[in-house]
């Protein structure tokens, strides 16, 4: 049960990287963004790729960073210059990236292990393990450093002049143009950003699980909102600080619960569903209560 | 200050619901003018104002704000040159925000944006300064999320913000048609007194047409796409709603069945 634990959390932690760059365009630019089931695919390739030809594990991490935001800048363009549809340029931007990143990786799957002997290559990890941790807690320590790194830097940017413009587009774009800011600009870098750390999200897993495959992608965007609704429902909204704290947490209780329910006895198949399940009931919540309240306005007049 | 020339404007060219909401419209605002803009639904109003702003280009004609051809360039580019109030209070601010980060917005409008942050603590004494004019209590209220006050508020507030560069252009689309007829008055009265403060050349929309004879220094009234009436000088300080219908009624050459609404 522990080791089961163990596993979902830093599983977790390494989603909430994934998790962050969701909550980014979704609940900052105020676009579902579904470049994140490529882009967190192509962060995983490009490290593995990178790293079965000699690269640094860091070195490929910041590489994977560079994939993902060139697949963010890919959606923004299509969604700024050429006016498609939020929705319809992430799924464009996903398509292409599918074929992408099997050129990138040159197969369905990569194994992380050396050409030599097939033992296990050295990752961002490896100098945790090598301190007596166990898989499981190598990835907790550095997942935890990883996503406080990034809370911080975000906090911070997000209270800068060009943060304060990111936030405010989501929010009114009509208002962010008539203050002379460029929205164009705006959505390009919260896409680029939001990207980025998702593919970071994709070279992490991969480094952990010692492979790479062309599927990982799939679905992956209902597991980041998920984890950022139940974020928000757990651990509140309020404050910037909190929210994004709120996410890692709910990406790592994601995590246990789908451990808990496999462990319940769930066929692994039924995950999607449920999953989606889950996303679609928490979404429908508003509509639930404001039914619940005119059901018991009109229960209250026939008195 | 503002030189609007030969500008025309269709929507839905070539379609059946193809409007002509300009028709070759020209206006010159001196600087310091205080213009205000009446006319029936649908005259054509807001597309001026937008096609200043530069919502959307005009299909022809040109727009030269204090020497500068702007007719060409995007919205955010002009937008430093004017401060805008749109008829729906919700259009001015972002609602997710706090009041001190709406102003801060605002406040940088025209400049750089880059990684300082968004807003600094002298500024905040400002907006505290700044809002405590306004005498709504929003000086207490810095970090309020704007989402929370009432559509007299948010108003007042936005109005705040497009004067704070002291724009040469202010721009002001019904902006109180949306809120009940008191607090319509007193942002009306705020907009007088900002409008001194800060010198600054207006375009005011109103649907109302007391509003429009009581406030500013010239009239414009819009009809179809063009300007049927211009009033100004003493002219306009001895006008009359009364005597407005009857020009309107020459100017137009139509039967006076237009919006009784605009007396109420
Ligand atoms: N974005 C638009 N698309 C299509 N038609 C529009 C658009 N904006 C305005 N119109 C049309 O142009 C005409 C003038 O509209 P508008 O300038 O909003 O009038 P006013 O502000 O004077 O009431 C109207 O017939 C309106 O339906
Ligand atoms: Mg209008």
């Amino acid at each position: 049960m522990v080791q089961i634990l163990s596993g979902a959390v830093s599983l977790g932690l390494l989603w909430a990287v994934m998790t962050i760059g969701v909550y980014i365009t979704y609940r900052i630019l105020n676009i579902a963004d579904l470049t994140v089931e490529g882009s967190i695919t192509m962060g995983a390739s490009i490290a593995a790729i990178t790293m079965l030809n000699g690269t640094d594990p860091y070195v490929s991490l910041f590489l994977a960073l560079l994939g993902g935001m060139a697949a963010g800048l890919a959606t923004g363009l299509l969604i700024t210059r050429f006016k498609i549809p939020p929705l319809l340029s992430g799924i464009l931007t996903m398509i292409a990236l599918y074929s992408i990143n099997l050129r990138i990786m040159g197969t369905s799957n990569l194994s992380l292990l050396k050409k030599k002997d097939f033992s296990e290559m050295n990752t961002v990890y490896t100098p945790f393990e090598s301190l007596g941790l166990d898989r499981n807690e190598a990835a907790i320590v550095v997942g935890l450093l990883v996503v406080a790194t990034l809370v911080a830097i975000l906090y911070w940017f997000f209270g800068t002049e060009i943060g304060c413009a990111i936030r405010a587009t989501g929010n009114n774009p009509n208002m962010v143009r008539a203050q002379g800011i460029n929205t164009d600009t705006t959505v390009i870098l919260g896409l680029v950003l939001s990207n980025g750390l998702v593919a970071i999200s994709g070279g992490l897993i991969a480094q952990s699980q010692r492979f790479a495959d062309i599927q990982m992608g799939t679905g992956s965007i209902v597991i980041g909102l998920a984890s950022v609704i139940i974020g928000e429902v757990l651990f509140g909204k309020n404050g910037f600080l909190r929210r994004l704290i709120s996410l890692a947490l709910g990406a790592v209780t994601y995590r246990v619960i789908i451990a808990l329910v496999l462990k319940m006895g769930m066929p692994a198949n039924d995950l999607k569903l449920f999953t989606a399940i889950t996303v679609a009931a928490a979404l429908a919540l508003p509509v639930f209560k404001e039914y619940l309240i005119t059901l018991k306005k009109s229960a209250r007049a026939g008195e | 200050m503002l030189i609007v020339s030969g500008l025309y404007k269709t929507f839905n060219a070539g379609t059946v619901n193809q409007k002509e909401a300009l028709k070759n419209l020209s206006l010159h605002v001196e600087k310091g003018d205080f213009v205000t803009v009446i006319g029936g639904n649908g005259a054509g109003k807001s597309t001026l104002l937008n096609c200043i702003a530069g919502v959307y280009p005009p299909d022809q004609g040109c727009i030269i704000i204090d020497g500068t051809n702007v007719t060409r360039l995007p919205e955010h580019k002009r937008a430093p040159v004017m401060g805008r109030v749109f008829q729906d209070p919700m259009m001015g601010t972002a609602s997710d925000m706090g009041i001190e980060e709406n102003l801060a917005l605002a406040y940088r409008r025209g400049q750089r944006r880059g990684l300082k942050w968004g807003i600094t603590s002298r500024e905040r004494e400002l907006y505290r300064t700044l809002l405590k004019t306004l005498d709504l209590g929003l000086e207490d209220r810095l970090s309020t999320k704007v989402g929370l006050l009432s559509g007299g508020q948010r108003q007042a507030l936005t109005l705040l913000m497009a004067v704070l560069k002291k724009p040469k252009l202010l721009l002001l689309d019904e902006h109180t048609a949306a809120l009940d007829p008191k607090t319509a008055e007193k942002v009306l009265v705020l907009t007088d007194h900002l409008v001194k403060e800060y010198d600054l050349t207006t375009l005011m929309v109103t649907h109302n047409m007391r509003d429009a004879i009581r406030h500013g220094n010239r009239l414009i009234m819009m009809h179809d796409g063009r300007i049927i009436l211009d009033i100004k000088g003493e002219e306009k300080k001895k006008l009359t709603v009364e005597a407005l219908i009857n020009r309107f009624g020459r100017a137009s050459g139509e039967d006076f069945a237009f919006d009784r609404a605009l007396l109420s």
